[in-house]
């Protein structure tokens, strides 16, 4: 099957359009995240997702209003993992496992309440792009620019306090608020990653293309081009290849994004050798 | 009526059940070069954290020129440089370039984007702290000497009024902490920069620190460093011979 056949198909157009920009937003927020050691901040988040996908299906959202639904609680969640990491001085790892397990828990129960797991919370799980509709193409497309031009106003604050939190509290940076815009910024792009590679992979959305890009790139502003290079192509290749092969689209995602990790990991190491 | 850079006016603080500092107040003002000595676990670096609001005082008053600190905004007229960063990631992406830029957010509006003036400061930064050839290098890739150059570029690249060092010599070989202190001492007197230093070095800075505090939990010593010289608080604390050594090269 040749490319413009597959390409002409609308349903792989809106999954490449709507991977591709999940894909940016994904890459350029996961540099920050793992750069401030919070990668698995994702992970947590999507644990939520799943509880409050669960509570939406029992409320018998459609798919589409599901996304729009799990937003506001789990925008809540983000801000609990922070609060609970500034106010109550617990470590964050604990505070995103506190918050992670809590969510998962909902989601069994209120998915049991329901009658078990059914195919629709199976979909929210595993990820299913190729069933991507034009309405959430159309959300998807809002909260990119929403997303991209939080990131573009406060782009020097991140990257401060990225750097280091005292160094860019002294500058005037007020970073609890930068805080929060990161992980808020970072639970809305959680709710839209969830219909890519499933609530399961999320952070591995999140994570392999910035750890990708922080092998080879040489400056921050190139690490954010390179991450977002990484988690673009990986959908490209993952939906093209799964739908040639027949695979699951959101698991191949995955492993073309931990396949270009190891060539990066590879050429900094050759890289290396040389000099 | 001249303002003080900065007043602290008894200031405590305390770590869990340790207390870390107590009943201190000195003022510092325009054109001063204070040198903060004492031993190690004495209060100093807690002592200029606290004055910065990165550490919560128990009781006591901070003012950074002539507003409380819970109100001060005017952070393009402080640049500090930390004794190590608290969290300093070796393999962080950032060039020499884009760590000295960041000395320029202070004061601006977002997004806070570099102007032509901004990259002028840079370029004119890295020539003075002689860092030009590094520029395009991620900052892990740095000697310690060649770190602490590029945070003191950061530091100075947006011109404060005051600066605030905590032991920033600790990395550097002796040539390169001359350069240093003289550099501080230009940046002291060519261009008014008051200056705060926190150092163990404590015969270098009395060539240089207009005055000079001793802290151990308290202010033992505030005065020039010929007064500390003679004093007999200082003599009773070091005993005379270690106050010789101390005093001798000055």
């Amino acid at each position: 099957m040749v490319f413009t056949e597959i390409l002409s198909y609308g349903f792989i157009q809106r999954a490449l359009i709507t991977g591709s920009l999940i894909a940016v937003l994904c890459s350029v927020l996961g540099v920050f995240l793992v750069l401030r050691r919070l990668s698995l901040i994702g992970d947590g988040l999507a644990h939520v997702t799943f509880g409050s996908v669960a509570l939406s299906l029992i409320m018998g959202f459609n798919s589409t209003y599901l996304t729009v639904a799990a937003i506001p609680l789990v925008l809540l969640s983000s801000l609990g993992i922070l609060k609970l990491t500034e106010k109550a001085r617990i470590y964050g790892d604990a505070a995103i496992g506190i918050v992670s397990s809590l969510g998962i828990a909902c989601g069994i129960i209120l998915a049991s309440v329901a009658g078990g797991f059914n195919v629709d919370l199976f979909s929210y799980l595993f990820g299913n792009i190729l069933a991507i509709g034009s309405a959430d193409m159309v959300i998807a497309a809002v909260l990119f620019i929403v997303v991209m031009l939080a990131v573009a106003v406060f782009y020097r604050d991140l990257f401060a306090i990225t750097f280091d939190e005292e160094l860019a509290k002294c500058s005037g940076v007020r970073t609890s608020v930068i805080n929060t815009v990161l992980v808020m910024l970072t639970a809305l792009t959680v709710v839209l990653a969830m219909k890519v590679v499933g609530i399961m992979l999320i952070s591995a959305l999140l994570i392999l293309p910035a750890v990708s890009a922080l092998q080879i790139a040489r400056s921050f502003i190139s690490t954010i081009i390179a991450s977002c290079c990484f988690a673009t192509i990986s959908v490209i290749i993952g939906i093209f290849g799964s739908f040639i092969l027949n695979l699951p689209t959101g698991g191949s995602i995955v492993i073309i994004n931990f396949i270009l990790f190891i060539l990066a990991f590879t050429l900094k190491h050759a890289r290396k050798g040389r000099n | 009526m001249t303002t003080d850079l900065v007043c602290i006016d008894g200031l405590w603080v305390r770590y869990n059940a340790a207390e870390v500092l107590r009943h201190v107040s000195f003022r510092v003002s325009a054109g001063d070069y204070v040198g903060i000595v004492g031993p190690n676990g004495s209060g100093k670096s807690t002592l200029i954290r606290a004055a910065l609001g990165l550490v919560g005082a128990e009781r006591g008053d901070v003012t950074l020129f002539g507003t409380p600190l819970a109100r001060f905004s005017e952070w393009r007229r402080i640049g500090y440089l930390p004794q190590r960063l608290k969290f300093f990631n070796p393999n962080f992406p950032a060039t020499v370039e884009e760590i000295v830029g960041l000395g320029l957010l202070a004061g601006r509006r977002l997004p806070r984007k570099l102007t032509r003036g901004d990259r002028e400061a840079v370029e004119k930064t890295l020539v003075i702290m002689g860092i030009t050839d590094i520029r395009k290098r991620r900052i892990g890739e740095l000697s310690g000497g060649q770190q602490q150059r590029v945070l003191l570029a950061r530091a100075v690249v947006g011109g404060p009024e005051l600066l605030i060092l905590d032991e920033p010599t600790t990395a550097l070989d002796p040539e390169t902490r001359d350069k240093f202190y003289a550099l501080l001492q230009n940046l002291n007197r060519e261009q008014g920069s008051t200056v705060i230093l926190v150092t163990h070095d404590t015969s270098s800075i009395g060539t240089y620190a207009t005055r000079f505090l001793y802290v151990d939990k308290e202010i033992i010593f505030n005065g020039t460093f010929d007064d500390f010289c003679h004093s007999s608080e200082m003599t009773n604390l070091f005993g005379e011979y270690a106050q010789h050594l101390i005093c001798h090269r000055h």
